[in-house]
């Protein structure tokens, strides 16, 4: 597994979020992801972004690209310096309702990648890292 | 490590490059396992003289006993590369490995030369024989899964073909699935269904599973997927033919069946597709059945 | 101030999304509707979003809201056009959109709107 690239952006401000989606799609496409992946890629990093800005405080996205032989793979680091999620459980189990429900909606983005790990500690801060392949 | 030795291993490609070159490709060439269908004489002098002189410097730079050191990245991706060509060329595992093996013998008859000790020959042999196996055998395993890379792609483009999806009637599009249904293959095929409804706008697509015997959660989770991201697009889907297992399989998920619309028969679809085309099927008049 | 237009045809408000939605973007097209309705006294709502290739959880709660926003000012809402990969990757995280209708096109969106409209107005009258 190779390191191609390395990027960050920060998240500071709503705007930001669209930049984050932007440079997603654009790293994903260029990567060979087709379009559902891409889609899948930006979607996630939208979330996981949002809950960086209101749940965290504000922070940032490390984007890096791998090559394997086979394939290409794309990584989001999202961290901040925010609350920390007390209870991670419920955090990704809590689901989404249009009714308004509050959950983080991890366990959703979960699903639409193909590695995913969060840290995080209460007080100090939380970092949730993703990672897609072609 | 013996510094003697890589310095052996070097002299021997700095100094007689010219001579270790032109018996190596002989070799190769002579072997039984070259395939001159395949591989032109040209090519394959312009890979032997890369491969010796990225050899050179990662001998240089390295050890020769640990492959994987990043010295040895340079030398390790022209192996891969040659692997993966000559996978898609139709050579065999063999044939490839040759490649790396063939150039003992003009390196070692070299070696003999510039040693004047029994035993320091037996070493050098010892290690260059090491080195050699390795970067053998690497080639072998690249070239393995090259292999399984480009079959994966052979059976994905096999699926794609057992499973195309038919217009039925204007608006109306059908997905008749045969066989055991994986995960992999379901998101592909019901992804493809998806498409084609928003290419041809059309307001019901069918899925019918009468040939297919059994199916896991997974993929049954993918066919409801399928029903909810078809209604999302503004569509919809309905699932036939299916048998009493998948039922089961299903009401264990927690689908109720208020939201999936399924029937046992694709002609028991086919007719609600039509009313909800606000189409109706009716018998002709006897003056009507003759004609064009 | 930055808004997404809507557009009045007859008894319908048209709203089209081209541009990536920011959350406040979202919001304020939430409350532009709801005073349109209100000022109107349109029936339907008509949203084409044929033209958005990302949405999330926060923009499907978004579009939620104004299904219900609507029905409680007697008007129902169509979603027209949601791409095949979007679609697909909202119900892989488990994302439902309950209560508001879908069309694959205006032309069927808005025939939609009429039929359901229509059984608005026949449960309006029952209920008198």
């Amino acid at each position: 597994m190779r390191l191609i690239d390395s990027e960050t952006v920060a998240i500071r401000q709503e705007t930001d979020l669209l930049l984050v989606r932007q440079l997603v799609r654009q790293r994903a496409a260029e990567l060979g992801f087709r379009k559902l992946g891409q889609t899948k890629a930006v979607t996630a990093a939208s979330e996981i972004g949002r809950n960086t800005l209101i749940h965290g405080g504000g922070g940032k996205m490390l984007l890096q690209t791998y090559v394997e032989l086979a394939r290409r793979g794309l990584r989001l680091t999202f961290e901040d310096h925010g609350p920390g999620i007390a209870d991670v459980e419920r955090a990704m189990t809590d689901g989404y309702t249009t009714a308004g429900g509050l959950g983080l909606g991890l366990g959703g983005t979960k699903r639409l990648v193909d590695e995913f790990d969060l840290a995080s500690s209460v007080g100090m801060g939380t970092r949730v890292t993703v990672t897609l392949w072609t | 490590m013996p510094l003697e030795m890589s310095s052996k291993l070097l002299e021997v490609l700095e100094k007689h490059e010219a001579e270790v070159l032109a018996e190596w490709i002989k070799e190769q060439i002579g072997a039984t396992t070259l395939r001159p269908d395949l591989l032109k004489e040209g090519e394959l002098r312009a890979q032997c003289t890369k491969f010796i002189k990225l050899l050179r410097e990662a001998i240089l730079g390295s050890n020769i006993f640990d492959i994987q050191r990043p010295h040895w990245t340079p030398v390790r991706d022209m192996l891969g590369e040659i692997s993966r060509s000559r996978a898609l060329q139709g050579f065999s595992a063999s044939e490839t490995a040759t490649f790396v093996f063939s150039i003992k013998q003009p390196i070692f008859a070299r070696l003999r030369k510039s040693h004047d000790k029994a035993d320091s020959l037996a070493e050098d042999y010892w290690n260059a024989t090491v080195l050699f196996d390795k970067l053998g055998l690497y080639t072998a395993e690249m070239f393995q899964k090259s292999r399984e890379e480009i079959i994966g792609r052979q059976q994905q483009e096999m699926f794609e073909l057992s499973a195309p999806v038919v217009e039925l009637w204007q608006g109306i599009l059908a997905l008749p699935v045969i066989g055991t249904l994986d995960s992999k293959r379901t998101q592909l095929m019901l992804e493809t269904l998806l498409e084609r409804v928003a290419a041809t706008q059309a307001e019901v697509a069918i899925v019918d599973i009468t040939g297919v015997p059994a199916m896991d959660t997974l993929t049954a989770q993918h066919l409801i997927n399928t029903v909810n991201a078809t209604r999302l697009m503004g569509a919809e889907c309905l699932i036939s033919g299916v048998r009493p297992q998948i039922a089961q399989t299903m009401v264990g998920l927690g689908v109720s069946f208020a939201d999936v619309v399924t029937k046992s028969t694709i002609a028991g679809a086919l007719a609600i597709a039509f009313k909800r085309r606000g189409l109706g099927v009716r018998s002709l008049q006897p003056s009507e059945e003759h004609g064009a | 101030m930055e808004r997404i237009p809507i557009l009045r045809m007859g008894e319908f408000l048209l709203v089209t999304i081209q541009v990536d939605l920011h959350d406040r973007l979202a919001t304020k097209l939430q409350d532009d509707l709801g005073a349109s309705l209100a000022s109107t006294g349109a029936r339907g709502v008509l949203i084409d979003i044929s033209a958005l290739n990302t949405v999330d959880s926060f923009i499907a709660r978004v579009l939620g809201n104004i299904a219900e926003m609507s029905r409680v000012l007697d008007a129902e809402t169509v979603l027209v056009g949601m791409q095949t990969t979007v679609a697909m990757t909202l119900v892989e995280m488990g994302v439902s959109l309950p209560g508001i209708l879908t069309a694959l096109d205006a032309e069927k969106g808005m025939k939609r709107l009429r039929t359901a409209m229509r059984k608005g107005r026949a449960n309006a009258s029952h209920r008198q």
